[in-house]
């Protein structure tokens, strides 16, 4: 039976495949629901990040599309045909892991012919591409090496050297940088990023790490507890969080609680005892109704220090500098207004505000984001 | 002073344990047609006689086949349930894994004569099926004690690594899983090996009248007398029973070493 073939019009007017599609999927591990009813398209040639702490479902979501779990309830479909009993082997999907998984025993062009095998690839065909693959991860020299003989970073290159050369229809990508160090975890970002430009494959990537998810993706999941709290674009996701899981998450966030006490279609006005009254653009504030108690989101980078003579405004208020983190170019301050404890980051412009300095802070109302209180 | 004291008896206990091997395996080259001291010269007259004794090359292609076939079995079954233990979930898997192991913790004779009493009850007789199938029962739980550990440490990813690039279990399993699980079913079929090999409690009781292993076949020689050949016989049971297991780890080390452990 052949499932019908669903086409979409994106954004430039062109007809488009969806790659990926899950409809309506639940994951039930006995008692306990790891994907709560959870509904996703993603587009031909897209990077999808799926971003959350662990334990929130990501993974489970993409052994799920990878055919490694079966869910129990929904539908999954790549390339507009239902492959919810397709097994693993039948989907024609690239699968890197957190630890590479290269197949220990055999040889780095081994590694990466596998694939190849099983899809009736001619033999003389086989090298070429092997050879193609190890160029493209930039490691064309090191065929006839055998996986322990490599770094970790250079093993994850070939992990997905040795996904991608059988062209699948989706790329699926698990936390495949968490086992680098630091320095080298960045320039795998960059390389990770510029391979799947360049061979334009949709890829699904799944990350707790938000400066991955922000630099390298199209579309960002925020998940939680099986749900997803926000879909959308970095910037979106990042500048106008929908919930206060994912300011928390991304970034560094100070949540107020305050009260709504005016609100139209152009304005919402917001006030607390500390920090005053704030007037913030309606668009700041999309989820809020109605009058009443409501959540003030400043990230930590929006509030600005400055010395105590500055320029008093509406948006500026008093504060005392109560502890310094000091990161080289910027500083991360906590400061007390009120009874209120808040973070600042800040570029450090001379020398940073000492401790116990008394500063003045400012932050802009289009930088706060209002989100609806806990009662609604 | 203290320490001289340990190390002392420890070779006190190492001459106690090793001396009547290195006296049989010395006596066998002894020309003398007393199996016993004092040496009269040199000689290989044991060895060529022992190679001429019918009763005992039959022993030993008996034994021979019985081993092979034991530890051709005990892998095969043994792998297949460690397989099944360690990768599925199956319904009572903690007993399973209990009764696997248990023919270890056991006493030979007890479960000699159960097996015996079981088949006499179910009237069947005796036969070469029904002592090689004794044999597997108590070499198969340290085939799986071996296999497990190290599928224990194969990761899983690896497995599914192979699937997501097109290998259906089967061809994953032969591709992937039984080369790096090599080393442990060579060190399992040894084991097997050796110990139906050696084994004299159990083989007693099941062997079919007629048919002698080496082990049966120097136990009915002591009875009469204590011939040299026995002597020489012992040697190259030392050589086989040491020498195979010493010679399978190395080939499991190198092997494990290839493949990046």
């Amino acid at each position: 039976m052949l499932a019908p073939v669903v086409l979409l019009i994106n954004n430039a007017g062109c007809w488009t495949l969806n790659a990926v599609s899950l409809t309506d999927i639940v994951k039930q591990f006995g008692d306990f629901t790891a994907v709560h009813r959870m509904s996703l398209d993603i587009a031909e040639g897209g990077f999808v990040t799926l971003l959350g702490p662990s334990g929130c479902g990501k993974t489970t979501t993409l052994r799920m599309i990878a055919g490694l779990l079966d869910p129990t309830e929904g539908e999954i479909a790549i390339k507009g045909k239902r492959v919810n009993e397709v097994p693993i082997h039948r989907r024609n999907l690239g699968l890197v892991f957190q630890n590479y998984a290269l197949f220990p025993h055999k040889t780095v062009a081994d590694n990466i012919a596998f694939g190849l095998k099983y899809r009736n690839v001619p033999r003389a065909d086989r090298a070429a591409k092997v050879k193609e693959a190890l160029d493209l991860v930039q490691l064309p020299h090191v065929a006839e090496r055998y996986p322990r003989e490599l770094s970790g970073g250079q093993q994850q290159r070939i992990a997905l050297a040795r996904a991608i050369v059988i062209e699948p229809d989706v790329l699926l990508l698990d936390e495949p940088l968490s086992a680098l160090d630091a320095n080298l975890r960045e320039d795998m970002r960059v390389e990770l990023k510029r391979i799947q430009h360049r061979i334009g494959v949709t890829t699904v990537f799944v990350t707790h790490d938000q400066s991955e998810a922000l630099a390298m993706s199209d579309e960002i999941i925020v998940m939680s507890a099986g749900r997803v709290e926000q879909a959308g674009p970095p910037e979106a996701v990042y500048n106008t969080p929908a919930s206060e899981f994912v300011a928390r998450f991304l970034g560094a966030s100070n949540v107020v609680e305050a009260q709504c006490t005016g609100l139209d279609r152009q304005e919402i006005v917001v006030e607390n005892a500390d920090l005053g009254k704030l007037i913030i653009p309606a668009d700041r504030g999309p989820l809020v109704r109605a009058k009443g108690p409501v959540k003030l989101v400043i990230r930590a980078e929006k509030l600005a220090l400055a010395g105590p003579g500055s320029a008093e405004s509406a948006t500026n208020f008093a504060a005392k500098v109560e502890a310094v983190d000091y990161q080289g170019q910027a500083a991360r301050y906590f400061i007390r207004v009120g009874d209120l404890q808040l973070q600042a980051i800040n570029m450090i412009d001379a020398s940073p505000h000492a401790e116990g300095a008394d500063v003045s802070v400012g932050v802009r109302p289009r930088d706060c984001t209002v989100l609806p209180g806990d009662g609604e | 002073m203290g320490w001289m004291l340990i190390r002392m008896w420890a070779i006190l206990v190492y001459i106690f344990m090793f001396l009547p091997v290195a006296v049989v395996v010395l006596l066998s080259f002894n020309a003398s047609q007393f199996g016993s001291f004092p040496m009269t010269g040199f000689s290989f007259r044991w060895f060529i006689e022992l190679a001429n004794n019918e009763a005992i090359l039959r022993a030993f292609r008996t034994s021979i086949i019985l081993g092979g076939l034991t530890a051709l079995i005990s892998t095969t079954l043994g792998v297949l349930a460690s397989l099944a233990l360690i990768r599925y979930k199956v319904p009572g898997q903690n007993l399973i894994s209990t009764v696997l192991i248990a023919p270890i913790l056991v006493p030979e004779v007890v479960l000699a004569v159960a097996l015996l009493l079981f088949l006499n009850f179910l009237s069947i007789n005796k036969s070469f099926a029904l002592l090689l199938f004794g044999h597997v029962i108590f070499t198969l739980p340290f085939v799986i004690l071996v296999v497990q550990a190290r599928l224990i440490g194969i990761r899983r990813d690896i497995e599914e690594a192979a699937l997501s690039l097109g290998a259906n279990p089967v061809q994953t399993f032969f591709q992937i899983t039984l080369p790096l699980l090599l080393p442990a079913v060579l060190a399992g079929g040894l084991f097997a090996f050796t110990i139906s090999f050696d084994d004299i409690t159990g083989t007693l009781f099941w062997k079919p009248g007629g048919v002698e292993t080496v082990p049966t076949q120097i136990f009915a020689m002591l009875r009469n007398s204590i011939s040299p050949e026995i002597n020489a016989l012992g040697t190259v049971m030392i050589l086989l029973t040491v020498g195979l297991p010493v010679l399978g780890l190395a080939i499991a080390r190198w092997a494990s070493m290839k493949s990046g452990g």
